[in-house]
């Protein structure tokens, strides 16, 4: 199945791109997706913060086709 | 209840008495919260010329949408007005707008600081600064207690 990963802030300016799209199995836990983003593009990111569908969502949360995936770092609003 | 985006500066002060001319809530509220932020020219030791504001569209507004309804209905509160800039913000415009209206200030006090450290701790906005000494994110947000 395919999923929709968006990035935010300095995580886009790492990843050289503000989105795209990723087969993965169905239920894969989103902490797995982010490690195989990791991993493809050898980069180290820490504190990332998960949201699908645009909720927040914990690290164990499993995917479901076409679900709306966005990783970034820690919010600086306000 | 109003919760907007703005990509253009705005005066904090000129909303809260816009929106307040809108609202039919005369002899009913008997306070009114409001916090403004604005734009510093620094930040720790560095001088800031201006900051660029990203946020998440959709998600942004849902997670405001969601604290500012907590808040409605753990207070009671009459109306909540949230503005917050996004783009390219200058020196001493405004950032971020929170107003509350209660009966009594307790709620109207409580609500506001509640809702804008929520703000501050969830909401997917980040800051990226224009210094002296080149670009940076910013990393973290100071704390509000």
């Amino acid at each position: 199945m395919q999923v929709s990963v968006k990035y935010f802030a300095s995580l886009r300016e790492l990843m050289g791109e503000a989105s795209s799209v990723i087969e993965i199995e169905e239920g894969t836990p989103i902490s797995q997706l982010w490690q195989l983003i990791i991993e493809n593009k050898n980069i180290e990111f820490e504190n990332v913060m998960m949201a699908v569908n645009m909720e927040y969502v914990k690290s164990e949360h499993q995917l479901k086709s076409g679900d709306e995936v966005a990783f970034f770092p820690p919010v600086t609003g306000g | 209840m109003l919760i907007e985006i703005r990509k253009k500066p705005f005066n904090a002060y000129q909303e809260i008495q816009a929106y307040l001319e809108n609202l039919d809530l005369a002899g009913q509220y008997g306070a009114t919260a409001s916090f403004v932020g604005s734009m510093r020219d620094f930040n720790e030791d560095k001088k800031v010329t201006y900051m660029t504001l990203e946020h998440y569209p959709g998600m942004t507004e849902k997670h405001l949408e969601t604290i500012a309804k907590e808040a409605i209905e753990k207070w009671q509160l009459l109306d909540v007005l949230i503005l917050h800039r996004v783009g390219k913000v200058k020196i001493s415009e405004d950032i971020v707008l929170v107003a509350t209206w209660s009966a009594h200030r307790k709620e109207a006090f409580e609500s506001c600081r509640m809702i804008m450290e929520q703000l501050k701790s969830g909401a997917p906005f980040w800051k990226k600064e224009e210094t002296n000494s080149g670009s940076q994110w910013v990393e973290k947000n100071t704390p509000g207690y």
